[in-house]
């Protein structure tokens, strides 16, 4: 989480998940999305893209899907589209997945 | 033998008012959306009943009425449903929890609403670059507000979300539209015809006003879009007005161009489209009460036609009143008698459209982008390598597919269908219908064999 999140998060919102993303704890509010939770603490990519482009959410309603992220193992979930879980472990993607769900370093 | 009478895809403003109606009629109503609950996007998260933010302003406060009646009787609503296919005959295949489930209806209601056109220029794909309605989606879900963002593009939406940040106390940095003065002067021959959406065009003129007096720089006629990133992972964005060349920092740049139907779902039913010229987009074929040439295939709201929450509303009841009467509850007089308020309502709502159509018509070098621009988001295909494969032979969408895998992607062509054509028909190429396959959203294989297994011990 190298870059400071692009938002400002209301203090009527705060967070009591617990998860973590690419080993790093953070929190989030209950009821959110993980591309949500992932937005507000960090302006971090959530992949990148086969080519090695950085990627974060983009369209929030589950057309785009550019927030693809690893969660608890399943590769290629929709941030956006998940909700939060306490204990929930979130990885990052680094070009495309093989069936198997391992990266494509090819 | 069906198990209900009416399913409706989709938990918006059209498919909630066409649930309420149709259950209020007697019938057995199953609906489904993708989302936790219901609301659409107009109305997201309305439901979970935070009362906090006031600064959304009181037409998103308005759909509570909506979201209340799908408690009814006669209405089952499954949430967390991703439809992914949907048969003549009725049948509805979606998927919930990693697991696919069926129903059968005798007739479907597709109230699919609408996604944001999308908007390719140099540096679109970056992260910090995102649509103004995800954002507005952020605020109403989550309650962020975009950090001294810049909002970018054209339409109406733009002026509430600035005004809902202002409202908020996090003002945006800046709002630059790509709309010209000759648009707007082109626009006003629309006005009289808008005269019955007089609250509508006072309420846009109130907000602008809003935005002025908060001192948000503003600038219009804006082209030549860049987006390019600081080292600090912020956007620097770039711009011209006439011979002005400009340039901004911000960490959130929020781009808009319009919303465009979302047609994936009745493509792939198999229902007829057609182009819209003064919306610059594809929109199903129907009658005045929403039904399709596919026999028990109604289309409701903006997912036939870009027409706004209030439009939307009055559209899935006409369509519920038809469903009513095609199931033998209502006479035909009773369906007329009926909808006379609706009919005056959507009137009400449309007068707005051919106004703002033509003001805010999207940004050209949007709908037909050149160069190294992504198009294709998923496949990461280029303006120019779509243009290259039209020189070479690929003379329409399904041809520059195969030749470059442009909308072959998880999105299924979502992101990239629209520009892809823009493209062509600035090259010449004839304009070629819109097509979509189920399942429209990905399956895993895991799931359809589980589906096919449970087929097979049940029949």
């Amino acid at each position: 989480m190298k870059i400071a999140s692009r938002f400002l998060t209301r203090p009527d919102t705060t967070g009591t998940v617990r998860l973590t993303v690419d080993g790093a704890p953070f929190t989030a509010r209950a009821g959110d999305t993980v591309a949500a939770a992932l937005l507000a603490v960090s302006g971090d990519a959530f992949r990148q893209t086969g080519k090695g482009a950085p990627r974060a959410a983009y369209c929030m309603m589950g057309v785009c899907f550019d927030c693809l992220i690893e969660v608890d193992g399943q590769p290629n979930s929709q941030g956006c589209m998940t909700q939060v879980r306490d204990g929930m472990v979130l990885r990052r993607q680094h070009g495309l997945r093989r069936l198997s769900g391992d990266e494509d370093r090819a | 033998m069906p198990e209900v009478d009416l399913a409706i895809i989709g938990a918006g403003p059209a498919g909630m008012a066409a649930a309420a109606a149709a259950a209020g009629g007697g019938a057995r109503v199953l609906i489904l959306d993708e989302q936790p609950r219901a609301g659409g996007q107009i109305y997201r998260n309305l439901g979970a009943g935070d009362d906090a933010r006031a600064y959304l302003g009181p037409d998103y406060f308005a759909g509570r009425a909506l979201i209340a009646a799908l408690d009814g009787a006669g209405i089952r609503a499954e949430f967390g449903a991703t439809v992914w296919r949907v048969e003549p005959g009725g049948r509805v295949v979606w998927s919930q929890g990693g697991k696919s489930h069926m129903a059968t209806a005798r007739h479907v209601l597709l109230a699919g609403g609408a996604q944001e056109r999308p908007t390719p220029f140099p540096g679109w794909t970056l992260p910090g670059v995102m649509p103004a309605g995800a954002a507005q989606i952020l605020m109403k879900t989550s309650g962020l507000l975009p950090r001294d963002a810049v909002l970018a593009g054209c339409g109406p939406l733009l002026y509430l979300i600035a005004a809902q940040l202002i409202e908020a106390g996090a003002p945006p940095r800046a709002l630059v539209e790509t709309q010209t003065p000759a648009a707007m002067l082109g626009a006003m021959r629309h006005l009289p015809g808008a005269f019955a959406a007089f609250p509508m065009l006072f309420k846009g003129v109130r907000l602008i006003a809003r935005i002025v007096a908060a001192g948000v720089a503003r600038h219009t006629g804006a082209s030549g879009f860049n987006a390019s990133p600081t080292g600090d992972g912020g956007i620097v964005f770039s711009f011209r007005t006439g011979r002005r060349a400009h340039q901004l920092q911000t960490p959130l740049l929020l781009t808009h161009q319009g919303v465009v139907p979302s047609t994936h779902i009745s493509r792939a039913a198999g229902v007829a489209h057609e182009w819209n010229a003064a919306q610059q987009a594809f929109q199903p074929k129907t009658d005045d009460w929403g039904a399709t040439d596919v026999n028990g295939i109604h289309v409701a709201g903006d997912g036939a036609g870009i027409g706004g929450a209030e439009a939307a509303q009055a559209a899935g009841r006409l369509a519920a009143f038809d469903i009513l009467y095609r199931l033998g509850r209502w006479s035909a007089d009773a369906r007329n008698q009926r909808a006379a308020a609706d009919r005056a309502a959507l009137r009400r709502a449309w007068a707005i459209r051919p106004f703002l159509d033509c003001a805010y018509a999207p940004a050209p070098e949007i709908l037909a982008p050149e160069g190294d621009t992504i198009v294709c988001r998923c496949e990461e295909i280029t303006a120019a390598q779509i243009r290259q494969s039209y020189a070479e032979g690929a003379i329409g969408p399904r041809q520059v597919k195969t030749a470059t895998r442009a909308g072959m992607g998880h999105c299924q062509g979502r992101m990239c269908d629209l520009t892809t054509r823009g493209i062509l028909a600035s090259c010449g190429a004839a304009p070629a219908a819109p097509r979509a396959r189920s399942p429209i959203k990905p399956v895993t294989l895991g799931e359809l064999a589980a589906l096919a297994a449970h087929q097979e011990t049940s029949s």
